[in-house]
């Protein structure tokens, strides 16, 4: 473990901008997990005499329509999206990346129809297939996590099938055979592992790509809906203020958007230096 | 005498890595005259590939050429332009790759691809590039050169892609040649080919050639005069006959002993020196353990959609026994192996293990089988056959945990640590990753793994092929001992007859999935009979002395 840590600061050292992702992400981490208990105001509680104020020392992002603090629902948004993101991406990568493997090791018939599947799935467009699953099953926070999984799963399930098709014959795939391994034990404790670090870069540009995904389904008021502070629903309702001049309603949440998802993608090739052993020297 | 062609004086070149500067040459001084052929042999690390690449100025960005000079037709070239080396590669000096298949381009033809070396330095109109390449397919005689013009790598033996990037080596008529192990990952009776073709075409071309190359017996019959590197630098430096019959440096003598001849045995390799495993109490000759047939295979066949592998192969192993397996690729020996060892399923026939048909059972239901456990193998190549996330200790507790009924327990330890030990592997390298790993400690992992269930049958595909001559003799006497203590039989597949015939009492030659001959490997390497083996026999280089002038070398 403690070898792990020093690869990990070895490669951080060398590649700051994968430190100040990991920075910003773990800090989107903790404004998740502490973010609604240390805002300055209730993010919900409307107060109409203080309704579009500007940014100020009081209100460091302004107020909206209802008076309420911007900052303090940019913050406690936080939670709100980080959770739908990475609970689809957990999701689709559990899925995607089991179905992905088997199918690049069996081969064959499997592959075929499973790989068909896979184009018809990616023929359509995602975003829309995303919205018309909302629409017909409701726009609850799981709705829109399964959502979000099932449009990724295709990327996961052909990463994985490539990743493990090149290694299916490789000597260490034998030698587990020969060391009294099923084809199933291959597959899940010798084949996904390695897999592990090439796919932790699609994780992570996975999970800003989500992020983004769940404000859109929100913006277009298919996702979680108001008063609920979400990034997508505050630009949405910023964006009616935008022509008056009010510009900090939606500035401030569409950066805080903007961070999280450069965060997300910057991380991406680092984490997959850090999580190579074969990096590790 | 005139001005050397290639002249390298006390040259330094260091490496940058994470852990700071590496020093892989470390003051070397070598000479070559026009015309004349030098090798340059050493084991893996010793610095032999490293000196080509300084001298063609390709050391990637992190190598550095830190002292030292290198003038080349009398001009210093240690720090030239890139405008001054770029007319001399290709033209001047070039290079023959290791892996001919890597270093060429899978998707343009081979023909384009010598015509873009012809055209980077003669002004040729397409079509007499094209005359010109078909003429070099001639030169390094290529079965039907016209019809290979167009060919892609990707429809080209390995022999004939190393006979591709030859053409090109020598397109331009350059001064000085480079091969460095030009015929490694060849069969044997390839690599004589395309020696014999690279040895003729640099004399009648009046080319220098620089052979780098770890085989000593490839060397000596090959060149003028040999370098012997270690660890960056040369230890020793002469004709090959006064090299290897008297060979002064104790590296040189240890390389000597170690590469296996004609009358060498697994013990004469390690010599005296090899103290690094413990000495075995006496024990009873192989013959005492004997204890009738462990394994019958009959008429197998093994078909990959056309191809038919393994074609009606029949033969036996008795308990204790070593059985070699010799063949070349394409023989069916590898298939062979896999299917003993229950990997794959055969077409048809049937193999008795033990008295029982364990061909019956599906590969992929075997691992549940009782005899999983007592057929085990070892890899050719051991950094491939360990699971890079897996550390020394997991690879060789898996099949403890799996076959033989071990929890995550302290017996497991202990057991895993009884099979180290009894491999030679440090116990504090147990926790260690296969990268963290030599290539001999890799192979001892591989080893510990096969051994850990107590087999009673080892099938061995090339165990040491991949491996340095030094270590090599180690791990046939590791693994000689380890048959003896531990009653195991061998199915030992190798390419390499010197081995075969130190390792096994019996021996089976295959071709293209046939066995040509089958008898006492003693019989076989004295009186071959199949025209075959007779040929695998004479390609194998040699460098004794006193073989060297028999053959008229």
């Amino acid at each position: 473990m403690s070898a792990t840590l020093r690869h990990a600061g070895y490669v951080l050292r060398g590649n700051p901008v994968t430190l100040v992702a990991g920075f910003g992400a773990s800090l989107l981490i903790v404004l998740a997990i502490f973010g609604p208990s240390l805002v300055p105001h209730d993010p919900v509680a409307s107060n109409v005499p203080n309704a579009l104020l500007p940014p100020s020392a009081r209100y460091w992002f302004g107020t909206d329509q209802l008076g309420r603090d911007v900052f303090s629902r940019v913050i406690a948004a936080t939670r709100l999206d980080l959770l739908i993101a990475a609970s689809a991406v957990s999701l689709s990568f559990a899925a995607g990346a089991t179905i992905g493997a088997f199918c690049g090791y069996v081969g064959g018939q499997l592959d075929r129809w499973v790989g068909r599947l896979v184009d018809v799935l990616m023929a359509f467009p995602l975003f829309v297939l995303a919205m018309a699953m909302v629409a017909a099953f409701g726009n609850q926070v799981e709705n829109i996590v399964i959502a979000t999984a099932v449009i990724n799963l295709p990327f996961y399930i052909r990463f994985a099938r490539a990743e493990v098709n090149v290694r299916r014959n490789i000597g260490w795939v034998e030698a587990a055979r020969a060391s009294g391994n099923s084809h199933a034990q291959v597959v899940l404790r010798f084949l996904l592992p390695n897999i592990l670090p090439a796919m932790a870069v699609q994780i992570s540009l996975n999970l800003g790509w989500a992020i983004l995904n769940a404000a859109g389904l929100s913006f277009l008021g298919l996702g979680v809906r108001p008063p609920t502070p979400e990034w997508g629903i505050l630009v949405a309702e910023g964006a009616r203020f935008i022509t008056t001049g009010k510009w900090w309603l939606v500035t401030f949440p569409g950066l805080a958007l903007m961070l999280a998802v450069l965060c997300f993608n910057l991380l991406g090739d680092g984490l997959r230096d850090i999580l190579d052993p074969r990096m590790r020297t | 005498m005139t001005a050397p062609l290639l002249s390298i004086e006390d040259l330094h070149v260091s490496f940058a890595t994470r852990h700071g500067v590496v020093e892989a040459i470390r003051g070397i001084s070598l000479s070559l005259a026009a015309g004349e052929t030098l090798g340059i042999v050493g084991e893996s690390g010793s610095g032999k590939s490293v000196t080509s690449l300084a001298v063609m100025r390709l050391l990637d960005r992190a190598g550095r050429i830190t002292k030292g000079r290198i003038t080349f037709r009398g001009e210093d070239i240690t720090r030239a332009s890139r405008r001054i080396l770029q007319p001399l590669r290709g033209a001047a000096m070039s290079m023959i790759f290791q892996n001919p298949r890597a270093a060429l381009n899978p998707i343009r033809p081979v023909g384009l691809q010598i015509a873009d070396v012809l055209r980077a330095h003669e002004p040729l109109s397409a079509q007499e590039a094209r005359a010109r390449a078909l003429a070099l397919l001639e030169a390094v005689r290529i079965r039907e050169p016209r019809a290979r013009l167009d060919a892609y790598p990707h429809e080209l033996s390995g022999g004939m892609c190393q006979r591709v990037m030859i053409a090109m080596a020598i397109a331009c008529e350059p001064a000085l040649l480079i091969a460095d192990e030009p015929t490694t990952g060849l069969d044997v009776t390839t690599q004589k080919t395309v020696m014999d073709l690279l040895a003729e075409t640099t004399a009648r071309r009046g080319m220098a050639m620089i052979l780098i190359t770890h085989d000593l017996g490839l060397a000596a019959q090959y060149c003028g005069r040999i370098a012997v590197m270690e660890r960056g630098k040369v230890v020793e430096e002469a004709a090959p006959r006064r090299l290897f019959g008297a060979p002064q440096h104790p590296y040189t003598q240890r390389l000597v002993a170690a590469s296996p001849t004609r009358d060498s045995t697994v013990a004469s390799l390690v010599g005296e020196t090899e103290t690094e495993i413990p000495a075995a109490p006496p024990l009873p000759a192989p013959a005492a353990t004997r204890g009738g047939r462990l394994l019958a295979v009959r008429n197998l066949v093994k078909r990959f959609g056309g191809t038919t592998a393994v074609n009606d192969v029949s033969f036996h192993l008795e308990s204790g026994e070593s059985l070699g397996l010799v063949g070349e690729s394409g023989s069916g020996k590898s298939t062979l192996s896999r299917l003993i060892c229950r990997l794959i399923d055969q077409s048809s026939g049937s193999i008795l293990f033990d008295g029982a048909e364990i061909g019956a059972l599906p590969a992929r239901n075997f691992h549940q089988s009782l005899h999983r456990r007592a057929i085990q193998l070892v890899f050719q190549d051991h950094g491939e056959s360990l699971n890079p996330r897996f550390s020394a200790f997991d690879s060789i507790a898996d099949p403890l945990q799996r076959l033989a009924g071990f929890g995550r327990t302290p017996a497991l330890r202990a057991r895993v640590e009884e099979c180290a030990d009894r491999v030679g592997l440090p116990r504090e390298l147990l926790h260690r990753f296969p990268h963290q790993l030599s290539g001999g400690q890799k192979a001892r992992v591989g080893i510990a793994r096969a051994i850990a269930c107590r087999p009673r049958l080892l099938v061995l595909d090339e165990p040491t092929a991949a491996l340095d001559v030094s270590v090599q003799a180690v791990i046939l006497a590791l693994l000689d001992r380890l048959r003896r203590e531990e009653g195991l039989s061998f199915l030992f597949v190798s390419h390499d007859l010197n081995v075969i015939r130190m390792m096994c009492e019996r021996t089976i030659v295959l071709q293209t999935g046939q066995v040509v001959e089958e008898g006492p490997s003693g019989r076989i390497f004295a009186a071959p009979q199949a025209a075959y083996t007779r040929e695998l026999l004479e390609a194998i280089p040699h460098f004794e002395p006193d073989v060297a002038e028999a053959v008229g070398v």
